[in-house]
């Protein structure tokens, strides 16, 4: 019965041609940044649409030097690699702590987590700049750094809390009788078990860290030497906005590595977002 | 002994909660909690001793200040239409990725890619599309909708920050709706079809009532991101031509950081806030209260 179900259909042929149709409107946009990132400023100018008479390979080679692309990526890579550990680590220390402990401060605690994710960015972000400032987080790595932290935590301690009420006290007990210490614990047994949600916590916060915007731009500032791939694409692009070929192969360059990152590690990121959304 | 416990009780909860505490309140609390203050003064950003209470006269130069109620207008009228047609898209591309197409696995790959490319580049990437890619094919094949000025006027301006944002958020929603419809019990979707229930009566009356927190979770994501965009209209159109497509986000970072109005910059974001809460909550209670057990 099931076998006949899933036979190939001529229906099921008209669903691929539409669907295959609608992929390839979808991919429009990238036909064209790719196309349009190897001519000459007048084809672009003159036909968007074909492809290059000649490869003008030179657009690339230009862009990376202008863009300095080894430095912002390699920016964009630490910012976002240091921030997921400490977020990875500090929310699932304070969430095993808020399930194992629930004391009525805790529960508060949580609480107030939860409430914060309804906290749109804007509504926090100019009394950010004063806080930082004051703190001199402002321009440095530690500074950003701090910033994820604090915003990312709140939806990973959730997804944490949620995954750790799951695990069994059993383990745990059975260590502690063994002669293992509260700390150790959390680092030697649950830890290790927390490894499905850290995926999706893992990768929920490197896709937003590695793509933000605003909150580099207020923090990071005018350090030259922190700029994120986000930040220098932004001002490249102003610099450049009539000269398509340029900001073309900028654009190319600055989206690369991130769908790189999706193609190798898609299976985990399509996993992690199914995960957060059915736990949120 | 009972001491010995207690403080190690301490020990644990500084060491497992003491650093989440710690960002957390620095980073968000603290200035969320600051703004409710400096709401209420002319604050101009550089520092704290300048800014002076003012009482309600932010509220009062909020009630009038027209480019504001404008951006809302806009905001509101961007959600409504882009709610729709993201979740519309996304369920009718998750229903045709559930089927044993060959390409189907591929083709979840090409649909959920624009959304890992960050708003800001994608922006940038449509800015081109929308200025000489659409020309170039509206010269190809004389269809008028590529003819159109695209970002050259507020309705076309409107209307390209809505493609651009469903296109990068369909494929997400997808994802999650694929999961819901395929996390359907089987037996039951076949009982009905033998009892002789149609396509649309089994989308309707069994499909759309069980995946019911999946279109929780979709609703709740895409208003909210409709209503905090800001990424699109800085990189699209720069909230242009004129203001037409200023988001409300957009509008309380020009005040502030154009205009040097921290103050008020402030009051219109913690008015921001109720709004936004006020919203999602609205339609998570309302759509929760639709859920049903399999």
């Amino acid at each position: 019965m099931e076998r006949a179900l899933e036979k190939y259909t001529g229906k099921l042929f008209i669903f691929e041609i539409i669907s295959i149709i609608l992929g390839l409107m979808f991919l429009a946009p990238f036909y064209f940044v790719l196309v349009n990132s190897v001519k000459t400023l007048g084809e672009i100018l003159t036909d968007a649409a074909s492809l290059p008479a000649i490869f003008h390979w030179g657009n690339y080679s230009k862009v990376w030097d202008i863009i300095n692309f080894p430095k912002i990526l390699f920016n964009s890579f630490q910012i976002t690699v240091i921030s997921v550990i400490g977020i990875v680590l500090i929310s699932s220390m304070t969430a095993y702590r808020l399930v194992r402990r629930p004391t009525i401060y805790n529960k508060i605690l949580f609480n107030v987590f939860i409430a914060s994710m309804i906290i749109p960015f804007q509504s926090v972000m100019l009394q950010l700049v004063r806080v930082t400032s004051i703190l001199e987080l402002r321009g440095n790595l530690f500074g950003i750094v701090s910033c994820y932290l604090g915003f990312g935590l709140a939806l990973s301690v959730f997804l944490f809390h949620g995954f750790i009420k799951t695990v069994p006290m059993e383990i745990e007990e059975a260590a502690v009788v063994d002669g293992c210490t509260p700390f150790g614990v959390f680092f030697r047994i649950v830890f290790p078990l927390l490894r499905p949600i850290m995926v999706t916590v893992t990768m929920l916060n490197c896709l937003w860290i590695w793509n933000d915007y605003l909150l580099p731009v207020l923090v990071i500032g005018s350090n030259k030497e922190l700029l994120t791939i986000p930040l220098a694409i932004t001002k490249f692009f102003g610099q450049y906005t009539k000269q398509w070929d340029m900001a073309l192969a900028g654009l190319a360059i600055g989206v690369t590595p991130i769908i790189v990152f999706f193609l190798f590690l898609q299976k985990y990121i399509v996993e992690g977002i199914t995960a957060g959304s059915i736990k949120g | 002994m009972h001491s010995r416990r207690k403080g190690s009780e301490w020990l644990q909860q500084i060491v497992f909660t003491g650093p989440g505490q710690l960002f957390f309140f620095v980073i968000v609390l603290v200035p969320f909690l600051l703004g409710f203050y400096y709401s209420f003064t002319d604050w101009n950003g550089l520092d704290l001793d300048k800014a002076n209470w003012t009482g309600l006269s932010n509220i009062q130069k909020i009630m009038t200040d027209d480019k504001l109620w404008a951006s809302l207008w806009f905001t509101i009228r961007f959600a409504v239409v882009t709610v729709i047609t993201v979740n519309v898209l996304a369920f009718l591309l998750a229903v045709l990725l559930v089927q044993p197409l060959k390409t189907r696995k591929a083709l979840r790959t090409v649909f959920f890619m624009p959304n890992v490319i960050g708003g800001i580049l994608l922006g940038f990437i449509w800015q081109f599309i929308f200025t000489k890619g659409f020309n170039t094919v509206g010269e190809l094949t004389n269809i008028p909708f590529f003819q159109l000025p695209w970002l050259g006027t507020d309705t076309t301006a409107f209307w390209g920050i809505v493609i651009v944002f469903v296109w990068q958020t369909a494929g997400y929603m997808m994802v999650i709706y694929i999961a819901a419809l395929a996390g359907l019990p089987k037996d039951l979707l076949e009982a009905a079809r033998i009892d002789g229930a149609g396509y649309w009566d089994l989308l309707k009356s069994v499909m759309i009532p069980l995946i019911m927190p999946a279109i929780t979770i979709c609703l709740f994501l895409t208003i909210s991101n409709a209503f905090k965009t800001f990424d699109l209209n800085l990189s699209l159109t720069k909230g242009g031509p004129g203001t037409s497509t200023q988001s409300l986000a957009y509008n309380i970072y020009a005040e502030a950081l154009n205009n040097n109005r921290y103050g008020l910059g402030t009051a219109k974001a913690m008015l921001f806030f109720f709004c936004v809460s006020l919203i999602t909550i609205t339609q998570v209670w309302i759509t929760k209260r639709k859920e049903v057990e399999a």
